[in-house]
C-alpha cells in the first residue's frame, strides 16, 4: 500500500474490495481564481517539493512557461486575455489535475494498481506499477496526464498525496502569497467558496460561481470563478467534463459483455463436438478411393 | 514426406509458413490485448515478460501480423470472391451443424462459410490494424477524440475476431482430416470429394 495512513477507495484495474476500513475526511484544493496575481509561485513550489525540473524553454511570447503540461510539469499558470463586459480582463487559471470524485483515468487503466483514489478523494499515479500505454489521457476529460518520453510512465498532479497524508497541505497551497490556493476539507472549501463568491458578486462578477462540475461527480480541486457560466474562457475549462462515452463502453459494458460472447463461443463449440460428433469423411467414400488405389 | 502419392495439395509450403506466422502472432496480441482489455485477464502478461512489456511487443506484433495478414490477403483473395452459390451454401449452414449435411450444395475450394469468414477477418484486420496505429502512444500522438473512436473500434473489433478464430479453429478440428492441410498440405481425395466436390473434380479431373 502506497500511504499507510491513507484508505484507497478505488484500484484501477481492480474488481476486489479496495483497503478502507479507516474513515478519512474528503479534501479538496479551492483556487480563488479572482485572487491569483499569477506569480507562479505554486509551480516553483511544485517543482521543489516534487523534486522534478522541466527543460527550461523558450519565450514564445505568452507568458505561459512552460506551454503545456508535461512530466515534470504537473501544474501549469495559463494565461487568457478576454473582453468581458466592455473591459479586458486578464484571466489566470492554474492547470493540472482535478482528482475527479469519478476519475476517467483511473477507469480506462488496464494495469492494477497504477491509479489509486484515496478515501479523502485524492487520485495518485504509482508510476512502479504503470505499463505505459496512456489509457488514462484517453479516460481523462481534462487533458491532464502526461506520458514521459525517458520513461514512458504517465505522471500528474498528486495534490501532494505524501503531504496530505501527513497532514499538510499541498506545497503549491503552502506557497501561494495571496491566499488564492487552499486546502482542507472539501465540505469546508464549498463553505468558504460561497463567501468569495458573494464578495465577487457584490463587485459586479454577477456569474461568479464555484466550479466543482458534477458530470465527473464532482472535483477536489475546485475553481472560483469570475464567469462560471462561461467556463471555456479560463484556457479551455472544459463547461461539462464528463468521462467520454466511448470510454465509458469500453471500460464499461464492452468488457464482461465480449468475455461473455467469447466464453459461450468456445464452450458452445466443445459441446457441439460433444453432442453431434465430429464431421468425419463418410465410409463409402473412403472405400471407394481404397478400391481406385488398389488398381 | 509423401504419405500417400494420391492426396491432393491443397497448400503449398509457403502459404503454409504464412498462415502459420499471422496464426501465431494471432494469438500472441489475443493473449496480450485480452490482458489490456479485462482486468481478471490481466495476468496474462505475465507471458510476456510482464506489464510494461506486453504494453511495448503487442503493437509490434501488431505490426508483423498485418503484413503477414496482407500478403496472405493477396494470395487467398481471388479463390474467396463470393457467388449465389455460396450464399446458398450459407443459408443452409445450419442444417450441417445439426450434423445433416446431405442437401448442402456442391462447394470450390472454398465453401460458402470459409468465404465470409475470411472476407470478416480482412475487415476486422483493417479495422484494428488503422485503430491501433491511433492508440499507439509511445510512437503517435493522435487527438485524443481520435484516440477514443480508436480504442472503441479496436476492441470491438478484436473481439469479434477473436470470436471468429474460435470458429475457424472449431470448424477445422470438427472437420476431420482437415487440419493437416494446414501443417503438411495434404487432404485424401476422400476428404475432397466429400467437402469440396468441385475442387475435387477440378483436381483430379473425375466426377
Amino acid at each position: 500500500m502506497a500511504l499507510q495512513s491513507l484508505d484507497i477507495a478505488r484500484r484501477s484495474a481492480t474488481t476486489t474490495e479496495t483497503p478502507k476500513v479507516r474513515e478519512t475526511t474528503e479534501v479538496a484544493k479551492l483556487i480563488d481564481v479572482s485572487a491569483c496575481i499569477g506569480c507562479k509561485a505554486c509551480q516553483a513550489a511544485c517543482m521543489e517539493w516534487n523534486d522534478i525540473r522541466p527543460e527550461v524553454g523558450n519565450n514564445v511570447g505568452i507568458y505561459d512557461n512552460p506551454q503545456d503540461l508535461d512530466d515534470k510539469t504537473w501544474t501549469l499558470m495559463r494565461f487568457t486575455e478576454v473582453e468581458e463586459n466592455g473591459r479586458l480582463e486578464w484571466l489566470i487559471r492554474k492547470d493540472g489535475c482535478m482528482h475527479c470524485a469519478d476519475p476517467g483515468c483511473l477507469k480506462a487503466c488496464p494495469s492494477p494498481g497504477a491509479i489509486i483514489q484515496y478515501s479523502n478523494g485524492i487520485v495518485d499515479f504509482h508510476q512502479e506499477n504503470c505499463i505505459g500505454c496512456g489509457y488514462c489521457i484517453t479516460g481523462c476529460p481534462f487533458d491532464i496526464p502526461r506520458l514521459s518520453k525517458t520513461d514512458n510512465k504517465a505522471y500528474k498532479c498528486s495534490l501532494c498525496s505524501d503531504r496530505v497524508a501527513v497532514g499538510q497541505a499541498p506545497a503549491c497551497a503552502k506557497a501561494c502569497p495571496t491566499g488564492a490556493i487552499r486546502f482542507g476539507a472539501k465540505e469546508d472549501m464549498v463553505h468558504y467558496a460561497e463567501a468569495r463568491i458573494d464578495d465577487l458578486k457584490d463587485r459586479g462578477y454577477q456569474n461568479a460561481g464555484l466550479y466543482d462540475p458534477q458530470g465527473v461527480g464532482g472535483t477536489h480541486v475546485m475553481y472560483v470563478l469570475h464567469h462560471a457560466d462561461k467556463p471555456t474562457l479560463y484556457a479551455d475549462l472544459p463547461e461539462n467534463p464528463q468521462i467520454s462515452p466511448a470510454v465509458a463502453l469500453w471500460k464499461g459494458v464492452a468488457k464482461p459483455l465480449a468475455l461473455l460472447a467469447l466464453g459461450a463461443t468456445a464452450i458452445g463449440s466443445l459441446f457441439h463436438y460433444v453432442m453431434k460428433g465430429p464431421n468425419e469423411v463418410s465410409k463409402e467414400l473412403e472405400a471407394e478411393m481404397e478400391k481406385e488405389d488398389a488398381k | 514426406m509423401i504419405r500417400n502419392p494420391r492426396d491432393l495439395q491443397r497448400y503449398n509450403a509457403s502459404e503454409r509458413a504464412n498462415h502459420w506466422i499471422v496464426g501465431i502472432c494471432f494469438i500472441l496480441l489475443a493473449l496480450s490485448g485480452l490482458a489490456f482489455f479485462h482486468p481478471a485477464l490481466f495476468p496474462l502478461v505475465n507471458l510476456f515478460g510482464g506489464g510494461t512489456w506486453a504494453r511495448i511487443l503487442h503493437p509490434w506484433i501488431g505490426v508483423v501480423m498485418a503484413v503477414f495478414f496482407v500478403i496472405m490477403f493477396f494470395r487467398f483473395a481471388s479463390l474467396n470472391l463470393m457467388g449465389g452459390k455460396d450464399w446458398d451454401w450459407l443459408s443452409k449452414v445450419g442444417k450441417m451443424v445439426d450434423g445433416n449435411d446431405h442437401d448442402m450444395p456442391e462447394q470450390g475450394k472454398y465453401n460458402g462459410g470459409q468465404k465470409l469468414l475470411f472476407w470478416l477477418l480482412t475487415l476486422c484486420m483493417v479495422l484494428i490494424t488503422v485503430s491501433g496505429v491511433v492508440m499507439w502512444r509511445s510512437q503517435f500522438d493522435f487527438p485524443v477524440g481520435l484516440v477514443r473512436a480508436a480504442v472503441v473500434v479496436h476492441a470491438a473489433a478484436a473481439a469479434f475476431m477473436i470470436g471468429l478464430i474460435f470458429v475457424h479453429v472449431y470448424a477445422a478440428i470438427w472437420t476431420r482430416g482437415t487440419i493437416r492441410a494446414m501443417l503438411y498440405g495434404t487432404v485424401t481425395r476422400a476428404w475432397a470429394k466429400q467437402h469440396h466436390r468441385g475442387w475435387y473434380r477440378q483436381m483430379t479431373g473425375k466426377d
